[in-house]
C-alpha cells in the first residue's frame, strides 16, 4: 500500500507539524530545567547563576510539600470517583427511550462548555457563600447552622464543583458505550435469565470497561493540573493546596524562579508515575 | 416437554398490526420452521414465544399453562440469534455456564453439562476461548451450547445460519437437524431461506404479512401449495407461473408447472422456444427458455449433461397431471 515514494512523501508533508510539536514542547521543558538549576529571583536581584540541585532539595524538603502531593491525589482520586458513579448512572438514565432526549443530552453538557473560572465563581457565591447561598438557606430552612464550606470541607467543596464539570464528560463518554451494546445480547442475557442487576454487572459493566479507561485517563491528565477552581475558590489556603498550586505560590508569590521551576520538573515526575499507575491498572482494558 | 399453542396472537406497534389474529400448535418434538420474506412477521412471531415482545391480544400456551405475561426467562425456552449475541468478555465455558450460573445450579453440575455440550458440538478444545478467537461456525456452537446446557422445552433460532458461507451453513443445517433428533426437543426455527426450510422441517410455517399462508410438512407444501404465494416460495428454482390462454385451456386463472415436471426436446412438443441463460449446477442444468409468445422466459431442469447453447430452438412439455391449478383469487383449484 504505502510505496517507497508515498512514505517519504508523508514524512515530507509530517515534517512542519512534528517541528511545531517538537518546538512547542522542547522550548519550555528544557527552560523549566535551565531555571530549576539556578537562584533566580527576579524582585531580590534577578539571576544569580548556577545552584544546580539546591532548589530541588529545598522544595522536596519544604513542609508544604508533601501535603500537596497528597492534596493533589484526594481532589483527582475523588473527582474520578465521583464523575465515574454517576457518569455511569447518568449514562444508564440517559439511555432510556424519553420525551426530548435530544435537548435532555445537550443540556447535560452544558456544564463542560462554562469557563472553570466561571463555574468555580458561581459556586463560591451562588451555593456555599455561608450567608447568601442556595445551600445556607437550604440549611436554615430546616433550622440546621449553614456550614461554611470552603473552609471547613475545602477539598471536599472542590471536589465536588469540579466533579460538576466534569461530570458531562464522562456521561458523555459513557453514554455512547451504553448506546454501543449489541440489544441481541441484553436479550440473550434476558432469556438466560439474568435479572435488571445480572445485566447491569455480567453484560453493561463489562462492556463499557474501556470506556470507563478512557475516561479516567483522559481526566487524569486534565485533573492533575487543576488550578482555576482552587485559585478563586479557596486561594491555596485551608489545606487545599496542590502540587500545581504550590509551584504557582513559589512563582509568583515568593518570586523564586528556580525553586517554582524544580516543583514543575517534581510535578512532571508524579504525573508519569500517576500514569504510570494507571496504565498498569485500567491500560489493559485498551489492548483486547 | 414443550406443546406451545398461540391462541389468537395479535401483535401491533403503535397503529401498525404487524400481526393480526393468529392461531397455531407446535407439538411437542416438533421441528417447526417459520419461513416467509423479509418483513412478513416470523422473527417477531418467534419473539414473541420466546417472551422479548409483549402480546397486544391472545394467549401463549406453554404445556396447557398460560405463559403471556410470564417473563421470558421462566418460559423454560432458550434462544439462538442470528448475531449469535455471545458474550464478548467471557470464555466460551463462562459463556455456556451463564445460564446455569443465573439459575443457580451447583458448580459441578455446571461443569458435567459444560463438558458435555462441548463433547457434543466439538468445542472441548475452545473452552478457554474468548468468542472474538472463534470463526463464525464455533461461535455458532456456542451460541447452540448456551441453549442446550439450559435443557429447555423448546429452543427458538432466529435465522441462525445467514451469517455463514454456504459450506458453513450446509454443515450446521445437519448439526442441528442431528441435534433434534438426538435431543428430541421442540424447535421453532426461523429462517427466509426456502432451503433451509424444506430440508430441516417437521412442519412448515409460510407467512407473509403477518398471516400464516399455510401450515404442513415440506412434501405436502411441495405437492399441493395452497395459492400462488406458497407455490412460488417453496420450491427451487422458483415454479413457473403463467397467465392467460394456456391457464384458461386448463380452466384456471394461472398455472403453475415446477421447472423440474417439463420435459424438453429438440424435436418436437408443445411449445417451441429458444433457449436463453443456462445455469449449469454439474448434476443438473436449469434453462431460461424463451417461449413463442410469451414475454417471461420459463426456467426448465435438464440433466446436467443435455448440452444446449444459447439461441437453440427446443420444444418444451408439460406434465398435464403435475400442473398447480389457481383461481383468480389466488387460490388452489383442487
Amino acid at each position: 500500500m504505502a510505496t517507497q515514494h508515498s512514505r517519504s512523501a508523508a514524512r515530507f508533508m509530517m515534517a512542519p507539524a512534528v517541528f511545531l510539536l517538537l518546538v512547542w514542547m522542547l522550548v519550555p521543558l528544557s527552560m523549566t530545567l535551565w531555571f530549576s538549576f539556578r537562584r533566580f529571583l527576579p524582585l531580590r536581584g534577578g539571576d544569580q547563576g548556577f545552584v544546580w540541585f539546591e532548589n530541588y532539595s529545598r522544595f522536596i524538603s519544604s513542609s508544604a510539600f508533601w501535603p500537596s502531593v497528597q492534596t493533589t491525589l484526594i481532589i483527582v482520586g475523588g473527582i474520578l470517583l465521583i464523575s465515574v458513579v454517576f457518569g455511569i448512572l447518568l449514562a444508564l438514565l440517559l439511555d432510556q427511550p424519553m420525551w426530548g432526549q435530544g435537548v435532555v443530552r445537550i443540556l447535560v453538557i452544558a456544564p463542560f462548555f462554562v469557563m472553570p473560572t466561571v463555574s468555580a465563581l458561581v459556586w463560591k457565591n451562588m451555593f456555599m457563600d455561608p450567608t447568601n447561598g442556595l445551600f445556607a438557606h437550604l440549611w436554615r430552612a430546616f433550622g440546621a447552622d449553614p456550614v461554611v464550606w470552603l473552609s471547613d470541607a475545602p477539598l471536599f467543596s472542590i471536589i465536588l464543583i469540579v466533579s460538576w464539570q466534569w461530570l458531562p464528560f464522562a456521561t458523555l463518554i459513557l453514554l455512547t458505550a451504553i448506546q454501543s451494546l449489541d440489544s441481541e445480547q441484553l436479550e440473550a442475557a434476558e432469556m438466560d435469565g439474568a435479572g435488571h442487576l445480572s445485566r447491569f454487572g455480567y453484560i453493561i459493566l463489562p462492556h463499557m470497561s474501556r470506556a470507563i479507561t478512557i475516561v479516567i485517563l483522559i481526566q487524569t491528565i486534565f485533573l492533575l493540573s487543576i488550578f482555576a477552581e482552587i485559585f478563586v475558590t479557596t486561594g491555596g489556603a485551608f489545606g487545599s493546596r496542590t502540587l500545581t498550586y504550590l509551584i504557582y505560590q513559589r512563582v509568583l508569590e515568593s518570586q523564586n524562579v528556580g525553586l517554582g521551576s524544580a516543583g514543575g520538573v517534581y510535578a512532571i515526575i508524579l504525573a508519569n508515575i500517576v500514569a504510570l499507575f494507571l496504565m498498569r491498572i485500567v491500560g489493559k482494558n485498551l489492548d483486547a | 416437554m414443550g406443546r406451545i399453542t398461540l391462541d389468537k396472537v395479535r401483535k401491533a406497534f403503535g397503529e401498525v398490526e404487524v400481526i393480526p389474529p393468529l392461531d397455531l400448535t407446535i407439538e411437542d418434538g416438533e421441528f417447526v420452521v417459520f419461513v416467509g420474506p423479509s418483513g412478513c412477521g416470523k422473527s417477531t412471531l418467534l419473539r414473541l414465544i420466546a417472551g422479548l415482545e409483549d402480546v397486544t391480544a391472545g394467549q401463549i400456551r406453554i404445556d396447557g399453562e398460560d405463559a403471556t405475561m410470564v417473563p421470558p426467562a421462566k418460559r423454560g425456552l432458550a434462544m439462538v440469534f442470528q448475531s449469535y449475541a455471545l458474550y464478548p468478555h467471557m470464555s466460551v465455558r463462562k459463556n455456556i455456564a451463564f445460564p446455569m450460573k443465573m439459575a443457580g445450579i451447583p458448580q459441578d453440575e455446571q461443569n458435567r453439562r459444560i463438558e458435555a455440550a462441548a463433547k457434543a458440538l466439538n468445542l472441548t478444545d475452545y473452552l478457554d476461548r474468548r468468542p472474538g478467537q472463534l470463526s463464525g461456525g464455533q461461535r455458532q456452537r456456542v451460541a447452540i451450547g448456551r441453549a442446550i446446557v439450559r435443557e429447555p422445552a423448546a429452543f427458538l433460532f432466529d435465522e441462525p445460519l445467514s451469517n455463514l458461507d454456504a459450506a458453513l451453513r450446509h454443515g450446521m443445517r445437519l448439526e442441528i437437524s442431528e441435534l433434534h433428533k438426538r435431543l428430541d426437543t421442540t424447535m421453532i426455527y426461523v429462517t427466509h431461506d426456502q432451503v433451509e426450510a424444506m430440508t430441516m422441517a417437521d412442519k412448515i410455517v409460510v407467512l407473509q404479512g403477518g398471516v400464516i399462508e399455510q401450515v404442513g410438512s415440506p412434501m405436502e407444501l411441495y405437492r399441493a401449495p395452497r395459492n400462488i404465494f406458497v407455490a412460488g416460495f417453496i420450491g427451487s428454482p422458483k415454479m413457473n407461473l403463467l397467465t392467460g390462454e394456456e391457464a384458461a385451456k386448463r380452466g384456471a386463472h394461472t398455472v403453475g408447472i415446477r421447472p423440474e415436471h417439463v420435459s424438453i426436446s429438440t424435436t418436437d412438443g408443445a411449445w417451441k422456444g429458444t433457449v436463453g441463460v443456462a445455469e449449469h449446477l454439474g448434476s443438473d442444468t436449469f434453462l431460461h427458455v424463451h417461449r413463442e409468445g410469451a414475454t417471461d422466459p420459463m426456467t426448465v431442469r435438464v440433466d446436467g449433461e443435455f448440452s444446449a447453447r444459447h439461441g437453440d430452438t427446443v420444444w418444451l412439455t408439460a406434465q398435464e397431471d403435475q400442473i398447480h391449478k389457481f383461481d383468480a383469487d389466488g387460490l388452489r383449484i383442487a
